[in-house]
């Protein structure tokens, strides 16, 4: 029994170090592995549906809470002025959440672009709402007044043949950051003054 | 008689080169060869890994318990895997998107728990860092040797960089599963007749 006891405080002991020597390593790393996720996996698609602008919209973001959430908001300064407002939400695809990078400029209240981000859809079929530009540029200069649907459901968007419901996610990931900007309109428009070309 | 520092690392090198002689951590060995890149890189977070849990687990040697030597050895090399995989995140993200699962995966590679059981838990701490080194360097080498062949033969680039004219055709074989099979196969006859001698 004594045996046991020693054998069971080791491996305690051996666990609880190693976690927290992972927690700690965690937080060291925490805030460069955040940066590094926006610069390759965000990063991309952003300077994609920006393009043109002057600035890096990765520098030039802020930080707003919803609730428990934080979102970011990355700003698109175009002929010197802060133009567009670029936001990240999620909408439910067919093996888990979809990504998708909304810009919206805000003088026209118009969809300046839309990309995917991160994906967990069918390689091959899902995944073509990622791959395939034509998709996403369908939602190009659309007004954001009403919610966006796919054709099947009675709306604007041409779903992809085969990936329905990953079009669908798409969409719903456009919509939730329209509908938070049309709610945080007013201090997004606050906050993006600070940022000129 | 002990061996001396310097043998305990070279032998790593050559005699008892991990994928070639050792036949052992194939999984990663075939998977992530497909560029000189990730096989290096692979190489080296294994190299980390191996080293740091050598020398713990030697110093430890003492204390840890024979019969459950083999949950505390997991949760030291588990630790140091999980710290190579945060830092991999904060510093190299693209080759931490290309290597993906196999990161993790160093966990269960059959030359980390190997190298524990066989040599550090019977060893001192200079002799084991030694081993770890030497082991891991010649995993390194025997990856890049591999991939180089395969990333050469089978997308006309090394380290990304093209080597042959536009002329060249690729064989795409060698950087699929198949071609991963037969150049391993290959290097391993290779070793077998060297050895014969």
């Amino acid at each position: 029994m004594r045996d046991m006891m020693r054998l069971f405080l080791i491996v305690t002991l051996f666990s609880a170090f190693s976690g927290g020597l992972l927690a700690a390593v965690k937080n060291g790393t925490e805030k460069r592995i955040e940066y590094q996720q926006l610069k390759f996996v965000k990063g991309p698609t952003i300077k994609k549906i920006m393009k043109g602008c002057s600035n890096d919209p990765l520098v030039d973001r802020f930080v707003m809470s919803q609730g428990k959430q934080k979102i970011n908001f990355f700003v698109g300064v175009f002929d010197s002025k802060p133009k567009v407002v670029a936001l990240e939400s999620f909408g439910q695809g067919v093996d888990g959440p979809i990504g998708v990078i909304t810009a919206i400029d805000v003088d026209t209240d118009k969809i300046v672009g839309v990309g995917v981000t991160t994906l967990h859809e069918t390689p091959g079929l899902g995944t073509r709402v990622k791959t395939e530009p034509w998709f996403s540029a369908q939602f190009k200069g659309l007004p954001i007044s009403n919610p966006f649907k796919v054709k099947p459901d009675g709306g604007q968007i041409d779903a992809i043949s085969g990936a329905t419901i990953s079009s669908r996610g798409v969409c719903a990931g456009v919509n939730a950051s329209i509908e938070t900007y049309k709610r945080l309109k007013p201090e997004i428009l606050k906050k993006m003054k600070a940022y000129k070309g | 008689m002990a061996k001396s520092v310097v043998q305990e690392f070279t032998k790593g090198l050559w005699a008892e080169i991990p994928p070639f002689r050792l036949v052992l951590g194939l999984c990663p060995t075939l998977a992530v060869t497909k560029t000189v890149e990730n096989g290096i890189g692979m190489g080296i977070a294994v190299t980390f890994v191996l080293v740091c849990s050598n020398v713990i687990i030697s110093l430890l040697r003492n204390v840890i318990p024979k019969e459950v030597r083999i949950a505390c050895f997991i949760v030291v090399i588990a630790t140091f895997v999980t710290v190579v995989e945060l830092l991999m995140q904060a510093f190299t993200y693209p080759l931490f998107l290309a290597l993906g699962i196999f990161i993790p995966l160093i966990v269960v590679n059959c030359i980390l728990l190997g190298r524990a059981e066989a040599f550090a838990s019977k060893n001192g701490i200079i002799a084991s860092m030694a081993d770890g080194l030497g082991i891991g360097l010649g995993y390194t080498l025997a990856l890049g040797f591999l991939a180089m062949f395969r990333e050469v033969l089978g997308s006309g680039t090394f380290f990304n960089i093209p080597v042959f004219g536009p002329s060249f055709k690729p064989f795409t074989f060698m950087v699929q599963a198949p071609g991963a099979f037969v150049c391993l196969g290959l290097m391993l006859c290779i070793m077998n007749m060297l050895g014969k001698k």
